[in-house]
């Protein structure tokens, strides 16, 4: 949207505006909006396995995420904002991932921790979801099994310049789209 | 129409409530389909296996030490017990007995993984109900734990130490030290837990008289571990068919008496100063370590070992000790006698074998490459070992070839959980979420 | 150990002659192979008479001996074992091992089953045809073998007759299939949302 905006000048008339004014009002409450939300991340911890008990490592006074304001867990998908899915998603559970996901109200990030939920892990095999990208899309991807506390700390970081500039994965991105690290093939089947 | 005569049109239905599979009490992956009357828990209804990882079907897949990742991830509080339990059974299977050291160090090991278990089992039903700070506290003792285990494996949770026939590296110096000013922490973290817990009348009130299980039912269900120790059948492992070296350390069983979640978390606690016991006592039974071998104390670094043993001026290698990779710690000939069993079937060679002579490369060779690798006789093996949880059984199926031909996890909180529905019905909604705390499922275990 | 060990599976021939198929004791374990028809009375009068008071039925699972000692032949690249260095060689076995139930029968439900009294453990094997794979359920004996029983359903395929609730345990109920079975492939994937991948 370019162009001259209405505005009220001091006659009481309506009269021509610089647009450009505007977008640097719009762009501070921006750049104010994604701090705040930056900083009050309200977290769904979507724990099913082992990464859970690094989770709760950096959770934990030793590793303590409440510095990044990410203290505070919420056990209510409409209540968060960041969908941290935390351990392995078998075929079984993944109906009730996408649920959740879609349960969750506007803006929604996905954090993908450790390596089951990047790209399966070492499960490849018939239960297992290789990769939640298949199945929602996926914003920071933490690979590790499981990843150190001071990994994910990094991938909070990355989520957080994510959220400072409101950007959004907003389809299942699948295979194709991850990033270059993450990209190996699997064992194929013939090693069976 | 007056009142009194007006029809009773009041109808009563129990209430179906979904304790879905994400749920923060039910530890991630657990359905309860309860059926409410009112309060009242009238019927359940368990779901699992949203943690299906076919570990089973995985360990058919590759080697036997190929098995040891996966079965870190069994219970996953505790891996270095499912690690042990794994070698035990392979190892019995093959006729290897571990050295003495390498025993101890199992011991220790496992002691440490049990005590870990356990304060994440207390933590966590103790967050459930409210006791948040508890939940720091016991966190914080388990990362002073998992300090040590790093130091000795490399890693924190998944550690993939054991090996069919030792471990992957010995103790690093300074350990025992270390271990013992650990303990201390975790005794005092311990006693401020107790303080705010044990007497306190919310805690104990929301536990005790709730999730009773009789002895003849606790039985009757294949339940074992500090569930049945709180029923009072002082059954362990540990002490009926003992393995590694538990025969040379004394150290009680508690019991509890009522069979009700405040005699499990009383019993877990005490169980975790036992543990405690065992590891002082392990630190200073445990036999001498490295060798004392007359090096001229020469250190070669691998890469000069294996350039100069392409050209074949092995000789001087008889006395040299090789540095490899910082991963390959504890490997080299000095620590290798000490930690693995003398069985060349099942253990790699130590590292200035592999890099100095062609027997060792072929030796390393003939154990790590697909295709080769250990071989244990066709035959099968049931080995019970003592989990966290009670009772964890590997049964090894072996078809002579390289790859295990059936191995099967026998979980012990699998029984516990199929008593769910006796554990809670009766119970209020309430009751729920302690009980459950108390069965200390873990997903990993639970679904394999 | 030894004496009781021998004696137990000694005590069951004794006691249910026919029902045994065989016996043996291998690396400190005691296995009894006995035939589908006595496995309720061989049950029965294992967790009640006071000569063996098994009171724990410890687990309940299956094996499928489909490709069992075939492994090798599965690959053209691994038709015969390459052959072991003198420093590999086996040790001269001082016990054997041999499935005691015949080669028709492709699978063996295991029971492991402990007395807490006595201290003394016991593995019973009934082997199963793969055309008619049904066996008795015991959890009118001892309620573990509820859940072990609807796990060896889902993995393997035996009914048990008499089971209160033979659903599946691990696995969803759209899978069609029997995982654990070796004819199964590993990798095959029934995703209920989600690419196959």
């Amino acid at each position: 949207m370019h162009g001259a905006t209405a505005r009220l000048n001091g006659k009481g008339e309506m009269g021509a505006v610089d647009a450009s004014q505007l977008n640097w009002m719009t762009t501070r409450v921006d750049a104010a909006l994604g701090w705040a939300r930056k900083f009050s991340i309200f977290q769904y911890p979507f724990v099913t396995a082992c990464c859970g008990m690094e989770y709760m490592a950096t959770a934990c006074s030793h590793y303590d995420v409440d510095r990044f304001g990410a203290g505070f867990p919420r056990f209510s998908p409409r209540q968060a904002d960041v969908l941290f899915v935390v351990g392995t998603i078998s075929h079984k559970m993944a109906p009730v991932l996408k649920r959740i996901y879609d349960q969750m109200t506007e803006p929604k990030w996905v954090v993908a921790f450790g390596v089951c939920t990047c790209t399966g892990g070492f499960y490849d095999n018939y239960a297992t979801v290789m990769g939640i990208d298949t199945v929602i899309p996926v914003d920071v991807y933490i690979p590790g099994c499981p990843p150190r506390p001071e990994n994910v700390l990094d991938g909070l970081m990355k989520l957080q310049e994510k959220i400072q500039h409101g950007v959004r994965a907003t389809l299942p991105q699948g295979p194709s789209a991850r990033p270059a690290e993450l990209q190996a093939p699997h064992r194929p089947a013939e090693h069976l | 129409m007056t009142l009194a005569e007006a029809p009773n049109t009041t109808e009563t239905r129990h209430m179906f409530l979904n304790m879905g599979p994400q749920h923060p009490a039910m530890h991630g992956i657990i359905q309860l389909i309860v059926e409410l009357d009112g309060e009242r828990v009238k019927g359940i209804d368990v779901e699992i296996g949203y943690l299906h990882r076919a570990f089973e079907k995985m360990s058919e897949s590759g080697p036997y030490n190929n098995v040891m990742p996966y079965s870190d991830r069994l219970n996953y509080v505790s891996p270095l017990i499912n690690n042990f339990g794994y070698c035990l059974a392979v190892e019995r299977l093959m006729g290897i007995q571990a050295t003495e050291r390498c025993q101890y160090i199992r011991v220790i090991m496992s002691e440490i993984s049990r005590i870990s278990d356990h304060l994440t089992c207390v933590g966590a039903s103790a967050m459930e109900l409210g006791a948040f700070t508890v939940f720091l506290y016991m966190i914080k003792a388990r990362e002073m734990l998992w300090e040590l285990v790093e130091l000795v494996t490399g890693a924190r949770l998944t550690i993939s130490y054991g090996r069919v026939g030792g471990v992957k590296a010995d103790l690093p110096e300074g350990f025992d030290e270390r271990t013992r000013k650990t303990l201390h922490e975790v005794r005092k973290t311990l006693l401020e837990c107790d303080d705010l817990l044990t007497r306190n009348r919310i805690f104990v009130d929301r536990l005790q008289g709730t999730g009773i299980i009789s002895k003849e039912d606790a039985m009757s269900y294949g339940i074992t571990g500090p569930f049945l120790r709180s029923t009072g059948v002082a059954y362990d492992v540990r002490k009926a068919n003992p393995y590694f070296v538990y025969d040379r350390m004394t150290f009680d069983v508690p019991t509890g008496s009522k069979g009700d979640n405040y005699d499990r978390y009383l019993v877990r606690l005490e169980e975790m100063e036992q543990s405690m016991r065992i590891i002082e006592q392990a630190l200073s039974q445990i036999p001498a370590g490295p060798l004392q071998v007359d090096f001229d104390g020469r250190v070669i670094p691998a890469a000069a070992m294996v350039d100069e043993a392409k050209v074949g001026q092995t000789g001087c290698f008889k006395s040299v000790e090789v540095a490899p990779d910082p991963t390959l710690e504890g490997s080299t000939k000095r620590f290798h006698t000490a930690i693995n069993a003398p069985e060349k079937r099942a253990v790699l060679p130590p590292k200035e074998d592999t890099y100095g002579n062609i027997e060792g490369l072929m030796h390393h060779f003939k154990l790590v490459m697909i295709g080769h690798g250990i071989r244990p006789p066709q035959g099968e093996v049931y080995s019970a070992s003592e989990g966290a949880n009670g009772e964890l059984g590997f049964y090894v199926i072996s078809d002579g070839s390289d790859r295990p031909y059936r191995v099967r996890v026998r979980p012990p909180c699998f029984a516990i959980m199929s008593a769910l529905p006796k554990l809670l019905v009766g119970d209020q909604l309430a009751d729920i979420i302690p009980t459950f705390g108390s069965v200390n499922m873990i997903g990993g275990e639970l679904d394999r | 150990m030894t004496a009781t060990a021998t004696s137990l599976s000694d005590l069951l021939a004794s006691r249910f002659p026919g029902a045994s198929l065989g016996a043996h004791h291998y690396v400190g374990d005691q296995t009894v192979t006995i035939t589908r028809e006595s496995l309720l009375p061989v049950a029965t009068w294992l967790r009640d008479d006071p000569s063996t008071r098994m009171n724990f039925l410890m687990d309940l699972t299956c094996v499928d001996y489909l490709k069992f000692g075939k492994r090798l032949q599965s690959k053209p690249s691994m038709t015969t074992p390459s052959p072991l260095p003198y420093f590999m060689q086996p040790k001269p076995a001082t016990e054997t091992w041999q499935r005691q139930a015949g080669s028709e029968f492709r699978f063996e439900v295991v029971y492991h089953l402990y007395s807490l009294e006595k201290n003394h453990r016991l593995r019973v094997k009934v082997p199963v045809a793969a055309a008619d794979p049904v066996v008795d359920s015991l959890t009118g004996l001892w309620q573990s073998a509820d859940w072990f029983e609807r796990e060896v359903w889902d993995m393997f395929g035996i009914r048990f007759t008499g089971h209160p609730n033979l659903k599946r345990i691990l696995m969803y109920e759209g899978f069609e299939g029997h995982a654990l079975r070796k004819d199964y492939p590993m990798h095959k994937r029934q995703p209920i949302i989600g690419p196959i991948n």
